[in-house]
């Protein structure tokens, strides 16, 4: 259900302020921030995140409230009609100087060498105030950083925002960072790792180099440089709407062609589409839904393309796990294809293939790692995940100037993909895409393909969102849901046997893959929904619409796999979900005994 | 040394002082949660400020012990580091010379007695038990966690009935607690650290006085599901209020002619009038409880018939039998249980004790109850008779004031050890037995016989109120786990040895507050609800008013006014003053919002549910 609580109260007053001189007239319960917002004035902010961390810590929006004796924090101290406000005096300079000196002498300032270096919102502020200096002395903490899991915290780079908490806590249901501690020991540290789904929500809002992703980038350069590997590049659907965020270039300029020319460029013998993969995951999700539903197997079938709601499912509803497809994601039928099918057709040993992703994802780094998942002898089917910031990473360290690349197709065949498998990236996606190839499987006639147009959703949602459809005499129940929060909702509602579906959509980032936590980080905007749009975007444009009518599908079937759900294609591209269970902590080599030091 | 500095010294010490004065408010209001190694650290560290610096366990010791604790705190000690502690905290304490070195080294083993747990965390994780985020100071410190900050907010605005629907939200005696509540919430108000505590049930008090008749609430669909709660007292009407919104079927069962429990047979009705209680309780039947007065659950075949007709049973039966002294004369005509002195005022049943003279045995808020009650029974004199001294009470302090203010007599170190009878075999005199107070024995100073001889006080009537036990029998012959006449419970109320059957209130806990009792009924409900298969919540559709940015100015906390001594005596009507609406405005105004301000902002989520 959406959660109808965010209606503007009935009788909003409007109230008014007067900010640097500035009057300005803003709704009751309006906080300084709001109102100065409002009027054109900008108060500087560091801890605040809209609607998620609303919580006064860091004292750098303090501004000088007539009447009030003391400095008060603008993101959450609400206005009162005939307030007058400054926030440009010299006592509102100064402590706020003082405050981020006090900061800055807690943060590890080694900004070169640091992941968010150019995109960290306290390097970026102490610029703006012109904070050349630290008078108080430096002194960080100074524990060693494991490195070896998808998700990293650096705690010498925390200033204790507590994002993470509010993003962890609010928008994913997870409690995972926790403020720990007290007095001068206090810190953010991590109470609940065990339920940790590596969304990654909280790399993407943290606003220094805190936490970041374990760095990949060095593997698949080492494999690029192999003249012994045939190295291989998938690229997920959701990266060509962010790839170009951060590295000059427009927009519009931003094609998937030239992404395709850019990661070619990196040295990759092959590019292809993980969106080929989406459409294999269609056909058989879709026929296992089908299958499922006209056997009349109790309880909705759950989408399993999104590891971080796998891990979160496992870890907080697993006596739900038999309900989830047994469809492996995307990334991994592609690794399975590649190292099988594409091998074959290459005529060499599976071995000499290096499978790279890149995936707007923390969560992949840890599935192609899962035990249970190869389907050759020859390691992992996906050997390294890489998230978009770690491709902007490699694009910039080798000075490809993107802007002046031409535009180039996928190689083939496992690089043609339809439209349904470009929208794999955005919120109800997977649902609409394989309702489009279930209709048809159903019925042998194509619908209109946006008959299922009601299931999209751009944005960050409160709640789910359910639809009923009806075609060759079933109707279908069913709902979608992106975020863990909502999730969690979700499950519970399912669990309490107050919901009822027949299949169930769950992406563990709000908004889908376009609001990953391996999407380039941009502080203080979401952009999943405007990311969202332009997938949608590329599926109205695309020339295919049905997962089924792929061609390279229909080749990988005819000429290899047989059919959807044969011998072959539940022993590659279907996995059981016993293979592990949570907590499941993955390295680069597959699980490790204990998280501890 | 100058002179003029020697001039100054007076001055500078009593600057010194009033700090430490404030530091000691700031100390008794430490909030729920706070790290007991961190606070033995900084207590040591305060100790070694106040060393005079003459001797060498002291001077050079202490540091070590904080060194020591800091190690421990960071988990970078050595495995005996606790023991080490430990060794030279008792050197220090047995070598120092005076008393701010022994007394401080005492201190810090008895904070590693105490807190081994949070020690060995420390030790192992160099990381703390508590959560450094210690919630809103009177939320956590209610065993309701009522919303303080948002009921005191509401009040402010004259929004007395939203007040009173958010207090009911977490605890549906909102007006038992203004009259009655013992306030733990007031204990750690963070206002202390400014001035002084918010009144916080005075507050509570106006917004209940100015609250149209309690609205009806919302049940949730019927789950068909009947439970059963024995006993009609604060925690078992709790229980029933919450299990009959969650949408079961409840039915209370209580044994005296009325409900109300130790509201009404405990407290008199000076202290909270029958009629608001009365009403508080039509409230909680409005809900959809059904109470079925008269009905005893007599025996163990009572019990069982309870668990075969329903599908969860809830014992809240209080603590109603009175305690014997074992004192010579104890039988005689004339000796009456405070317990059953105010069970007989409850349902009306006056005695006539005028021109008679009263003593009271006891140091408790019944001892006081009883007393200040034959005072308005008519007695000639009343006299409470106490073995300790009166700071030794257990009593709150206004009590025992209020009971001087009406006249009591409070005759401390006195030990009774006989009542004497007349001819007639009624009693004529108590003999008191005069005592010193003592060594400290358990953080109270234990009695001890004083070289006086015996004193007689002439009465005619002796009141024992030195305590009550609970009426368990027939539970425990049922098969429920007691451990001395209570019973005994897991973690979630649930009673041990018997499926289907849960306790909370004074029948678990022996006797404590009315708001531990409605605590309990709560979380009873919500153990009985997810046993039989649910986990539904209850929503508060409201918004409170926004914060205040201008609290910091000290001011004086407002007290709640009494009726004159010389009247109130008298009769049995309320004491108590409401405050008027210019005390309640300026004391809601000295809220410090901590639901706003430092990490009270982190737990908005969730507010308006239960």
């Amino acid at each position: 259900m959406v959660d109808t609580a965010c209606k503007p109260a009935a009788g909003v007053e409007r109230v008014r302020v007067t900010i640097d001189g500035i009057e300005t007239t803003v709704a009751h319960g309006s906080t300084i921030l709001d109102a100065a917002r409002a009027a054109g004035v900008e108060i500087p902010t560091l801890c605040y995140l809209r609607e998620i961390n609303e919580i006064g810590a860091c004292r750098i929006c303090v501004v000088e409230v007539e009447g009030v004796s003391h400095l008060v924090a603008a993101c959450n101290s609400p206005v009162s009609d005939g307030m007058t406000v400054r926030t440009d005096t010299q006592r509102v300079r100064s402590a706020r100087r003082t405050n981020l000196q006090l900061i800055l002498s807690r943060h590890d300032r080694r900004c070169p060498t640091c992941f968010r270096n150019g995109t960290c919102l306290l390097q970026s502020l102490a610029d703006r105030m012109a904070i050349h200096d630290v008078p108080f002395p430096t002194r960080f903490d100074t524990t060693p950083v494991d490195k070896r899991f998808p998700l990293v915290k650096e705690p010498a780079k925390c200033i204790s925002c507590l994002r993470c908490v509010s993003v962890c806590e609010k928008r994913q249901a997870l409690s995972v960072w926790a403020l720990v501690d007290s007095g001068s020991r206090s810190r953010v540290d991590a109470v609940a790792k065990d339920r940790c789904s590596y969304c990654g929500q909280c790399i993407t809002h943290c606003p220094t180099g805190a936490l970041h992703e374990r760095s990949d980038i060095v593997r698949v350069f080492d494999a690029l440089e192999d003249d012994e590997m045939i190295t291989i590049a998938q690229i997920a659907p959701s990266v060509r709407t962010s790839w170009h965020e951060g590295l000059g270039l427009d927009a519009r300029d931003a094609t998937t062609g030239r992404l395709t020319a850019a990661v070619r460029k990196l040295g990759f013998d092959y590019v292809f589409d993980t969106d080929f993969a989406a459409d294999m995951t269609i056909m058989e999700e879709g026929s296992e839904l089908l299958h499922r539903f006209d056997s009349g197997a109790s309880g909705p079938m759950f989408t399993s393309c999104c590891p971080g709601w796998v891990r979160f499912l496992k870890a907080r509803y697993p006596h739900m796990v038999p309900l989830l497809s047994t469809t492996k994601s995307p990334q991994q039928i592609f690794g399975a294809l590649a190292k099988t099918y594409y091998a074959e057709l290459l005529g060499v040993d599976p071995s000499k293939l290096f499978v790279a992703a890149y995936m707007p994802c923390i969560a992949k780094k840890a599935e192609c790692a899962y035990p249970g998942h190869a389907v050759t002898d020859a390691g992992f089917d996906v050997d390294a995940v890489l998230t978009v910031r770690e491709l902007q990473r490699q694009i910039k360290s080798r000075f490809v100037n993107v802007g002046l690349l031409e535009e180039e197709e996928f190689d083939a065949p496992l690089g043609t993909a339809s439209g349904a498998g470009h929208i794999f990236g955005v919120t109800g996606g997977v649902m609409e895409a394989a309702l489009r190839s279930a209709c048809f499987l159903a019925t042998g006639e194509n619908p209109d393909p946006d008959a299922f147009s009601e299931v999209r959703y751009d944005g960050i949602d409160k709640g789910w969102r359910e639809q009923t459809f009806s075609f060759a005499g079933r109707t279908l129940r069913v709902a979608t849901a992106s975020g863990l929060a909502n999730a969690d909702a979700l499950c519970a509602a399912i669990d309490a046997g107050e919901a009822h579906y027949d299949f169930v959509e769950v992406m563990a980032c709000p908004g889908g893959c376009v609001g990953g936590g391996g999407q380039p980080v941009c502080e203080g905007v979401e952009r999943a929904a405007s990311r969202g749009m332009r997938l949608r975007a590329i599926d109205a444009c695309s020339p295919l619409r049905f997962s089924h009518e792929n061609p390279a599908v229909q080749a990988c079937y005819d000429d290899f796999l047989g059919a959807p759900l044969s011998d072959k294609a539940e022993r590659l591209l279907h996995g059981s979900h016993d293979a592990w269970s949570m907590p499941c902590f993955v390295g680069v080599d597959g699980p490790v005994d204990t998280a501890r030091r | 040394m100058g002179i003029a500095e020697g001039f100054a010294a007076p001055s500078l010490h009593a600057r010194l002082s009033a700090q430490c004065d404030d530091t000691a408010r700031r100390l008794g209001a430490t909030a729920r949660g706070t790290c007991p190694v961190d606070m033995t650290r900084a207590l040591a560290e305060v100790a070694h400020a106040q060393s005079c610096g003459k001797c060498v366990p002291c001077r050079i010791g202490l540091a070590s012990v904080s060194h020591m604790l800091e190690e421990i705190i960071d988990g970078k000690a050595e495995p005996d580091a606790p023991s080490r502690l430990g060794a030279l905290a008792e050197h220090i304490r047995d070598t120092s010379d005076c008393a701010i070195g022994y007394q401080a080294a005492e201190q810090v083993l008895m904070s590693l007695a105490a807190f081994r747990d949070d020690f060995e965390q420390h030790m192992r994780h160099g990381s703390c038990l508590r959560s450094s985020s210690q919630g809103v100071p009177c939320v956590v410190s209610c065993p309701a966690q009522v919303d303080v900050p948002g009921y005191i907010a509401l009040t402010a605005a004259g929004r007395y009935d939203d007040a009173v629907e958010l207090i009911r939200k977490d605890n549906p005696f909102p007006s038992a607690c203004a009259y009655v509540c013992e306030h733990p919430c007031e204990q750690t108000c963070r206002r202390a650290l400014v001035d002084d505590a918010i009144n916080i049930r005075g507050l509570k008090r106006y917004a209940v006085d100015h609250a149209a008749p309690s609205r009806a609430v919302s049940r949730l669909d019927a789950t068909g599901k009947r439970v059963a709660v024995v006993g009609a007292g604060p925690s078992g009407l709790s229980a029933a209020y919450y299990l009959a919104r969650l949408g079961h079927d409840v039915v209370v069962y209580e044994k005296r002619a009325q409900s109300g429990g130790m509201l009404r047979y405990g407290i008199p009705s000076y202290r909270f009038p029958r009629e608001v209680l009365d009403a508080e309780i039509a409230s909680i039947e409005a809900a959809g409880v059904r109470i079925r007065c008269g009905v005893d659950v007599a025996d163990a075949a009572a019990v069982e018939r309870l668990r075969a007709e329903y599908d969860a049973v809830y014992v809240a039966i209080g603590a109603h039998g009175d305690k014997k002294a074992g004192i010579e004369g104890e039988d005689a005509a004339g000796v009456v249980s405070a317990v059953s002195l105010l069970r007989g005022i409850g349902d009306g049943v006056m005695p006539d004790w005028r021109g008679r003279d009263v003593c009271v045995v006891g140091g408790g808020n019944v001892a006081m109850d009883a007393a200040r009650t034959a005072v308005r029974l008519g007695a000639a004199h009343v006299t409470v008779a106490y073995r300790r001294r009166i700071a030794d009470m257990t009593a709150l302090p206004e009590e025992i004031e209020g009971a001087i203010a009406d006249g009591c007599r409070i005759a401390d170190l006195m030990a009774p050890v006989r009542i004497v009878r007349d001819a007639a075999g009624s009693v004529c005199a108590l003999e008191l037995q005069p005592q010193v107070t003592g060594p400290v024995r358990g953080g109270r100073p234990a009695p001890v016989k004083a070289d006086r001889p015996l004193v007689g006080v002439p009465c005619s009537i002796v009141v024992m109120a030195i305590g009550q036990e609970v009426q368990s029998g027939p539970f425990s012959e049922a098969g429920l786990a007691c451990d001395r006449k209570t019973l005994t419970v897991d973690d979630r109320l649930r009673c041990i040895g018997i499926d289907g059957v849960y306790a909370g209130g004074d029948c678990m806990r022996g006797p404590a507050s009315a708001i531990a009792a409605i605590a309990d009924g709560k979380r009873a409900a919500r153990s009985i609800d997810e046993d039989l298969g649910y986990r539904r919540r209850l929503f508060l559709d409201m918004t409170l008013p926004p914060v205040r940015l201008d609290d910091r100015a000290p001011w004086g906390r407002a007290v709640l006014a009494e009726r004159a001594p010389e009247q109130r005596r008298h009769d049995f009507e309320l004491i108590e003053h409401g405050f008027s609406h210019q005390e309640m405005r300026q004391e809601a105004a000295r809220c410090l919002n901590c639901d706003h301000f430092g990490c009270g902002i982190l737990h908005k989520e969730g507010r308006m549910a239960w």
